[in-house]
């Protein structure tokens, strides 16, 4: 006999884990124990195996591992005695679960004690069938267990029962081996077999079709009469609970009647009686009762509508909401979300109530009624919620602020009325909770009042008084800041007052404060700094007074150790210094944004990146030495590759805000682009490298001579506007653009790129012996991220390739759609050709891949041709 | 259906795992830990529901003990409470006046109960008394084997002196 096993007994084993003081300590004991069982494993000792395994179950509930004890278990499974079988077969299901192959191994095992003469060993297999069996084990097995539904021992004939649930979730195919059987254990008087036949039904329902036909058709009524009987049963002391009969077989049958009248009028109409009985008599003030009132109302929800079933059931859910137990609330509001498919209105009315709940203190129940309020929400009540919502916004959790923000903005977004409601709104939840608005959130605030050209004035003056009680909200400091630097002069000289504002008095200087106090205080990060120097660089014009002390918080910057935001104070410095005579239109205010591209990228989600130059080379570190691209582009962009970016989106969108999507502009195509209106005349005008070719070079020299003779360069800029119709046709292209010397020498030659056509030459994507496959590319015109690639595939060999199939697939940052080829017949010599589309959501960053698969068919032999294709052109 | 069921003592220390529902090991000890934490943080007064990975676990604290139970969306929280508290009264039967010792040293017959309390997941009994008389006779199964082994040892024992 083992030295070690006989020593302790599981019992001794306990106590000496549970005196240990440390984490350590427990270690040693566990390991000796550890260590002393596995030696009895390998002596094969018999007479302790079994407290073996129970020690070894109680180290596996602390969590180490005990997986060289799985074969004990088989072992114990397999001796003939109930004490070792029971044991085994609880180690069985502790130890093992169904994804262990060991588990196979005991399938014969299983198979013996099913039809073992002992019911109670019989009932020991079942229970660990249906706790652990695997499909396979399920398959083996599933005609022992239906024999078994129809044992004598009742016991035998629910375990069966709950096993068979867990073969046809496991195996669906079975399940119609099992209605009938099923359907007979529904007519049981024993509560047990009864209420596992029912949930077997439930089951079976769920799986298969044929059999929710079945016993909607067969036993309705017989479950009608079950739900009768028990509903009306005198007192059961063994089944009681708080004054009910089995509560739990209540809510089963209601349960399988809600999938038998889901949909069929007929079984609906049966059950409304019993319905109407259970809500109306079942008592309420105990736990037990509400769960089958609770179920009853999700039954009479479920089943086809009977309205005055449904009145019932919505005033039974108001009853709830207004429970002070707070169990009763959270299922109210969790049924209360369901109802509102059914009735909405009805749920309307407890809106006041559901509010309230929001402000619960318990999480769960805030949750679930936030979501409600969520769904209630619809044009007409927007207002009332979302004010009480942002009332509460201000007395909220911490944790509980972010969904709560997240909520109110899309509420907001959603439904609002007029723009100045929203913008009023969204003023209210940046300034109470800035720090939890996401980066669309605030995006789409800016999108909006650039839009609203009528409320400029007013939201720069809210905003900056916003900002003046409250710094301490990232995303407020970033909108005001943007909005101070794009509308400056209409906050100092309160330019578009409405009746409902109050006059503020704000000097240059106060403006000039509000932006240094953003760009000086060390919480904000780096796209708020940036944002900073890009207003004060546009307040530096207009607010001519201030120039020289707006010059030195930019040169301030100029030691900053993050190279973005140096980078940025030296460029800008020299625009100050150096370019005095394009600086008013450089800085110009920003066109209006587009707001339906906006939330088409929003809702497409994808980190749409925005190219900051095409074409020559990419950013070098400043713009002095860069080829003509667009060095106003560098001067103004904040995510030259170099910066460290913040968040993608949040760049991406930046660079919009600033006016340097320039990818229209001057996307190399652009000879044969669309003008798309204002918008672009304006981008063009900042974009002053690249655009002349491209553009009516009428409009062109305008412009330009109104840049150069520097006077009131906005009056001409809306002439500009009123022009661009006339950009439509590019006579010729314009002589190279004076622009360019504007720049004092930055330019080489800009239009030389149009000249080239099209710009990303054809490629021979892919070859072999007998197929060459060559790419054409396009781009369609304000789609920079989408390619059109005309793939040409030439068969170099006298065969005739029949059933011709392209495949090919691209990475997850790359969306490919493929047209259908021209042919699917490649004669020989000749070639066909098939266009597909690539949309790279990574544009500007990383470049196209693609995988290729070619199969074909020469004289009935098959041929598969596969490739990678890595050489596309750079910046596609 | 019921996916697991938990025994966590107010240390956290855990007293009793089942699983309905596949888990690996590793996810196990996450689970417990996860839920745990969210669990034992509650305060008293809140209700017995927590939304977790898009699950409901119930939970109901009966003395040192939580007693978890993780069920689908639109199952019925109400009725898993009871569930819950039928699993304490049996216990509290079969033990008389049940302690978190009880379950420590007896770990294995809380098992048992709970075997013939639930199965695959859903509820098997719900008589407690049903319940009782099958445990006591395993149990009484288990004890008469015990006696024939320690009387044939001892014959065997005799025999060979």
């Amino acid at each position: 006999m083992n030295p070690f096993s006989s020593g302790t007994r599981l019992r001794d084993m306990i106590r000496a884990i549970r005196a240990c003081k440390t984490a350590a300590e427990e270690r040693a004991v566990v390991r000796k124990e550890c260590a002393a069982i596995r030696a009895a494993i390998s002596e094969n000792d018999q007479d302790y195996r079994h407290r073996n395994l129970a020690k070894l179950m109680f180290i596996h509930m602390l969590g180490y591992p005990t997986h060289f004890g799985q074969m004990e278990c088989l072992k114990l499974i397999a001796s003939s005695g109930f004490p070792e079988k029971r044991i085994g077969y609880l180690g069985l299901m502790l130890l093992l679960d169904e994804r262990q192959e060991v588990l196979m191994l005991v399938t014969n095992s299983l198979k013996q004690d099913l039809n073992h003469s002992n019911q109670y060993i019989i009932g020991l297999a079942l229970c660990a069938l249906g706790n652990i069996c695997s499909a396979e084990m399920a398959r083996d097995l599933a005609p022992e267990v239906e024999r078994l539904l129809q044992f004598r021992d009742p016991n035998i004939r629910k375990k069966a029962a709950l096993c068979s649930i867990r073969i046809i979730k496991k195996v669906p195919d079975l399940a119609e081996n099992f209605i009938n059987p099923a359907a007979s254990l529904l007519r049981e008087k024993h509560h047990g077999v009864l209420i596992t036949g029912v949930q077997l039904c439930t089951d079976l329902c769920k799986v298969s079709s044929e059999a929710l036909e079945y016993f909607r058709e067969k036993c309705t009524d017989g479950l009608v009469k079950t739900l009768r009987d028990m509903a009306n049963s005198p007192y059961a002391p063994e089944y009681d609970v708080a004054g009910i009969t089995d509560p739990f077989l209540h809510i089963r049958l209601l349960k399988l009647m809600r999938i038998l009248g889901q949909g069929d009028a007929d079984a609906s109409d049966c059950m409304n009686d019993i319905l109407a009985q259970v809500a109306t008599k079942i008592e309420s003030n105990k736990n037990a009762g509400n769960a089958i009132l609770y179920e009853c109302v999700g039954t009479i929800m479920g089943i086809e509508d009977n309205g005055g079933l449904r009145v019932l059931a919505v005033n039974i859910l108001g009853r709830f909401l207004s429970n002070r137990d707070n169990n009763i609330r959270y299922v109210a509001l969790n049924m209360l979300m369901k109802a509102m498919t059914v009735d909405s209105q009805a749920v309307q009315r407890h809106r006041a109530t559901i509010l309230e709940c929001v402000k619960d203190s318990d999480a769960s129940i805030r949750k679930k009624a936030l979501d409600l309020v969520y769904l209630l929400v619809n044009e007409s009540n927007v207002k009332p919620l979302t004010k009480d919502l942002i009332e509460y916004l201000e007395t909220s959790d911490q944790d509980f602020k972010g969904v709560l923000t997240d909520k109110i903005c899309s509420l907001v977004e959603k439904f609002s009325p007029e723009k100045i409601w929203y913008i009023d709104q969204m003023l209210k939840v940046l300034s109470e909770a800035g720090n939890f608005v996401k980066d669309e959130v605030w995006h789409a605030l800016i999108v909006v009042i650039s839009n609203a050209s009528d409320l400029h004035g007013y939201s720069v003056r809210a905003l900056y008084r916003a900002f003046q009680t409250s710094t301490e909200q990232e995303s407020l400091v970033r909108v005001a800041v943007w909005c101070i630097g794009e509308y400056g002069d209409m906050l100092i000289n309160n330019i578009g007052m409405l009746d409902i504002e109050e006059p503020i008095t704000v000097t240059y200087s106060d403006a000039v404060d509000a932006v240094e106090v953003a760009i000086k205080r060390h919480t904000s990060d780096i796209t708020t700094k940036a944002m900073a120097l890009i207003a004060l660089l546009k307040l530096s014009s207009r607010f001519p007074s201030c120039s020289e002390r707006i010059k030195d918080i930019i040169l301030q910057n100029k030691q900053s150790f993050v190279l973005e935001l140096q980078q940025r104070s030296i460029e800008f410095n020299c625009i100050l210094q150096k370019h005095q005579n394009i600086r008013a239109a450089l800085v110009e205010r920003m066109p209006v944004l587009d707001e339906a591209t906006f939330s088409g990228r929003r809702a497409g989600s994808l980190p749409t990146s925005v190219s900051t130059s095409t074409g020559t080379g990419h950013s070098l570190p400043n713009g002095i030495a860069k080829p003509a691209a667009a060095p106003v582009t560098d001067l103004l962009d904040l995510s030259s590759d170099d910066a460290p970016a913040p968040s993608s989106s949040g760049v991406d969108f930046l660079q919009d805000l600033l006016g340097v999507d320039l990818s229209p502009a001057s996307a190399p195509q652009s000879t044969s682009r669309p003008p798309k209106g204002s918008a672009d005349v304006l981008l063009d005008l900042l974009s002053i490298g690249a655009s002349p070719p491209a553009q009516s070079n009428s409009s062109a020299s305008d412009m330009l001579s109104s840049i150069q003779d520097n006077t009131a360069p906005l009056a001409n800029l809306n002439g500009l506007l009123s022009l661009s119709p006339l950009s439509a046709n590019a006579t010729s292209p314009a002589s190279p653009a004076p622009v360019m010397d504007l720049l004092d020498g930055f330019g080489s030659s800009p239009q030389k790129k149009a000249e080239n056509g099209p710009a990303y030459p054809s490629l021979v994507a892919y070859e072999s012996s007998s197929l060459r496959m060559s790419f054409n590319f396009s781009k369609q015109p304000g789609n920079p991220q989408t390619t059109l690639i005309q793939a040409t595939f030439t068969n170099l060999s006298p065969n005739v390739y029949n059933d011709f199939l392209f495949q090919a697939a691209v990475p997850k940052f790359l969306q490919l759609h493929l047209d259908s080829a021209s042919s699917n017949i490649l004669p020989a010599n000749g070639s066909i050709s098939q266009s597909m589309k690539v949309t790279n959501s990574q544009h500007g960053k990383k470049s196209l891949v693609m995988r290729i698969r070619i199969a074909y068919k020469i004289n009935d032999k098959d041929v598969l041709e596969e490739g990678q294709v890595n050489n596309f052109p750079r910046d596609l | 259906m019921i996916h697991f069921v938990l025994l966590i003592s107010r240390q956290g220390k855990v007293r009793l795992t089942k699983w309905y529902s596949p888990y690996s090991q590793k996810e196990r000890t996450k689970v417990i830990r996860e839920l745990g934490g969210v669990i034992l943080s509650r305060g008293p007064k809140l209700c017995n529901f927590v939304d977790w990975r898009g699950f409901k676990v119930v939970y109901k604290r009966y003395a040192s003990l939580y007693f978890c139970m993780c069920i689908d969306q639109d199952d019925n929280e109400l009725e898993v409470l009871e569930i819950i508290h039928h699993f304490v009264e049996i216990l509290d039967r079969y033990f008389g006046s049940v302690c978190e010792l009880d379950l420590i040293f007896n770990f294995h017959k809380a098992y048992y109960i709970l075997d013939e309390l639930l199965l695959a997941g859903e509820l098997q009994e719900t008589s407690k008394k049903t319940v009782a008389r099958l445990i006591a006779a395993q149990d009484s199964l288990v004890e008469t084997a015990k006696e024939q082994q320690g009387s044939i040892s001892n014959i065997i024992a005799q025999a060979t002196k």
